[in-house]
């Protein structure tokens, strides 16, 4: 039988030979990842009646929902984790101000193809684009995990994207993301599977690629998948700082690629150059429509950061947009690394100078005001243009308040005029 | 009022795409950790009005993708300390979903329901024959996985878990004593 992603390495980690859509197996994670929901995960642990993590190794802890703590009480959930982690020797632990989990798992080298992750969040798609299976689990599942070192999953059917053509100036595969969930749905990729093939995703840095199984975890998937080449080989070999030649062996003794005509619940094309900037409107990830359509919206805030889009390459761009302008009185613009390594690297590029003199708030690496814990919080009544991956309404921690989605590109542009704008327009 | 193997209560009425931040909003993920107090918020961002007079064994009916966004588990545990017996939906967001099984909280994906179901109805769950009785409709839900039955029997997975540990550690002993001897 011709065989998915999701089938080759499900059931590869459960040691079958193959395994069917609908299957139910039980999978070993090498990776499980939680954050400042780990406390939560610790109690819950502490009653199953084991001691002892049984794979301490496995387990990879961040702190980053609400790092630095904005209040006392979330500093005493992170004291809570730094004892539980001291306790079990957890040596994959990255406290305050190392980053957002998905992006600091990536550049230490954790994750590499064919890596089984599950994680305490919902982003944990994220791993698909370093040919990794990465799916967001609970916490009581979570703290099974850490007791047994296991857990049930279904195999999952799939879905195949196929991304053709060349992305327009100033077009990001934010847009694609946004465009294909404006297309399919909020639920358009429900406990499936998705693998991104086609030639448009051969060009592009790991950077943008990262940005496409991050916004499928928006159409409801369970994993999303992209092909490894050179690009990912690469990109390893600089965060695992390994030779070129053991980190091409080990990624591609690894890897694991679907089948040449594999069985799909559905097969999609989408052509590159047809699509113009996209911008999700409130209060649904999937209320798509094309910036030409809201250009003039007003914004007060602008937010650039998050998981999906914290990284150099995003920056790089707004320092592009920037360069030279100002921000519009009235707005903010909200800048936060995605870890600690981008900020070092946007600051030796000179991206963090371009953008504090056009007027741009540095803050912390971390998650943010993306689920409304802290550092940009908006009024009621605001608007926020923001390049995060969710605008539910009272996300950013105000019910009566709107966000937009968006690319970094569009954001930088925004937060020049003070409404929606299209980089073009300014640049 | 749930009973063994009935749930019974009236029925909220939601529409698609109900996300898990509006259930439960993200900033009280990490500074209210008691679940009694977690109910007080339960869908604060979409129906002010159901913390204050949902009751036992009350049942949510929603549309599709119910659910969907966070992995939080707050946004399974605050409805199930609200008392709520069940929810049925058109769809599930698969780690909501994952969430109330694990949780001890039913979730019957059943269209036909939720068509036939509205805001303030009397709804009778009955799990023995997988039926959902409304008015004098008799409208059957498809049966649970054993697996899943089994994790919703134990009240949950932790409990299950519990279980199994137990369960292990006899046998574990059963064997140190088969060497011993």
């Amino acid at each position: 039988m011709r065989q998915t992603f999701a089938q080759k390495i499900l059931a590869h980690n459960a040691g079958l030979s193959q395994v069917t859509p609908g299957q139910i197996i039980d999978a070993t994670p090498t990776v499980a990842l939680s954050h400042d929901n780990s406390a939560a995960i610790a109690k819950i642990f502490r009653t199953i009646g084991i001691e002892r993590v049984k794979h301490p190794g496995r387990l990879a802890i961040t702190l980053d929902h609400a790092a630095p703590p904005p209040t006392t009480k979330h500093a005493q959930n992170h004291a809570e984790i730094r004892q539980f982690v001291a306790e079990q020797g957890i040596s994959n632990f990255f406290d305050v101000g190392r980053g957002i989990c998905h992006q600091v798992l990536c550049e230490e080298g954790l994750i590499m193809p064919g890596t089984l992750l599950l994680g305490a969040d919902s982003h944990s798609t994220h791993y698909g684009a370093l040919g990794a299976f990465g799916a967001g689990v609970g916490r009581s599942e979570m703290a099974a995990i850490w007791a047994t070192g296991q857990m049930w999953l279904r195999v999952p059917q799939s879905i195949k994207i196929s991304l053709t053509g060349q992305f327009k100036p100033w077009i990001t595969t934010k847009d694609i993301a946004l465009f294909i969930i404006g297309q399919l749905g909020a639920d358009g990729g429900l406990y499936a599977s998705i693998e991104f093939h086609g030639q448009a995703i051969q060009h592009l840095s790991m950077a943008s690629r990262f940005v496409l199984p991050n916004m499928m975890a928006e159409m409801g998937v369970k994993n999303a998948w992209l092909a490894q080449d050179e690009t990912t080989f690469d990109w390893l070999v600089e965060a695992t700082n390994h030779p070129h030649k053991r980190v091409v062996w080990q990624a591609t003794s690894r890897a694991l690629w679907p089948d040449e005509g594999a069985n799909y619940l559905a097969e999609h094309t989408f052509e590159a150059d047809s699509i113009e900037a996209q911008v999700a409107c409130p209060h649904t990830v999937d209320n798509v429509k094309p910036i030409s359509d809201l250009r003039g919206t007003p914004v007060n805030q602008a937010f650039l950061g998050t998981c999906t889009n914290g990284r150099l390459e995003d920056l790089a761009i707004a320092a592009k947009v920037l360069e030279g302008k100002h921000v519009a009185k009235g707005t903010r613009l909200l800048v936060i690394p995605a870890s600690s390594q981008v900020y070092l690297e946007a600051l030796r590029a000179g991206y963090v100078e371009t953008l504090l003199v056009a007027g741009a708030v540095f803050e912390s690496p971390g998650c943010g005001p993306c689920m409304g814990n802290h550092m940009g919080i908006p009024a009621p009544g605001e608007v926020t243009i923001s390049t995060a991956n969710r605008n539910f309404q009272g996300r950013m921690g105000t019910r009566d308040s709107e966000v937009y989605l968006a690319s970094p590109a569009v954001v930088a542009a925004s937060a020049i005029t003070g409404t929606i704008t299209p980089p073009e327009d300014v640049v | 009022m749930i009973i063994e193997n009935t749930i019974q209560g009236h029925v909220w009425k939601y529409g698609d795409g109900v996300n898990t931040d509006v259930i439960f909003p993200g900033k009280y993920t990490y500074t209210i950790s008691d679940s009694a107090q977690m109910a007080q918020y339960a869908l604060e961002d979409l129906d002010p009005t159901f913390a204050s007079n949902v009751q036992a064994g009350d049942v949510i009916v929603a549309g599709k993708n119910w659910g969907n966004g966070s992995s939080r588990e707050q946004a399974v545990t605050c409805l199930k300390q609200a008392g709520v017996g069940a929810v049925i939906a058109v769809s599930f967001a698969r780690i909501w979903y994952r969430n109330a099984i694990n949780n001890g909280l039913l979730a019957i994906t059943c269209p036909e329901a939720v068509a036939a179901l509205n805001k303030g109805d009397t709804v009778r769950i009955d799990l023995t024959q997988n039926l959902i009785l409304v008015n004098d409709q008799q409208i059957p839900f498809p049966p649970l996985a054993e697996s899943v039955q089994d994790i919703i029997t134990a009240g949950g997975l932790i409990p299950h878990l519990k279980q199994e540990v137990r369960r292990l550690s006899g046998r574990f002993r059963a064997t140190q004593n088969c060497i011993l001897n």
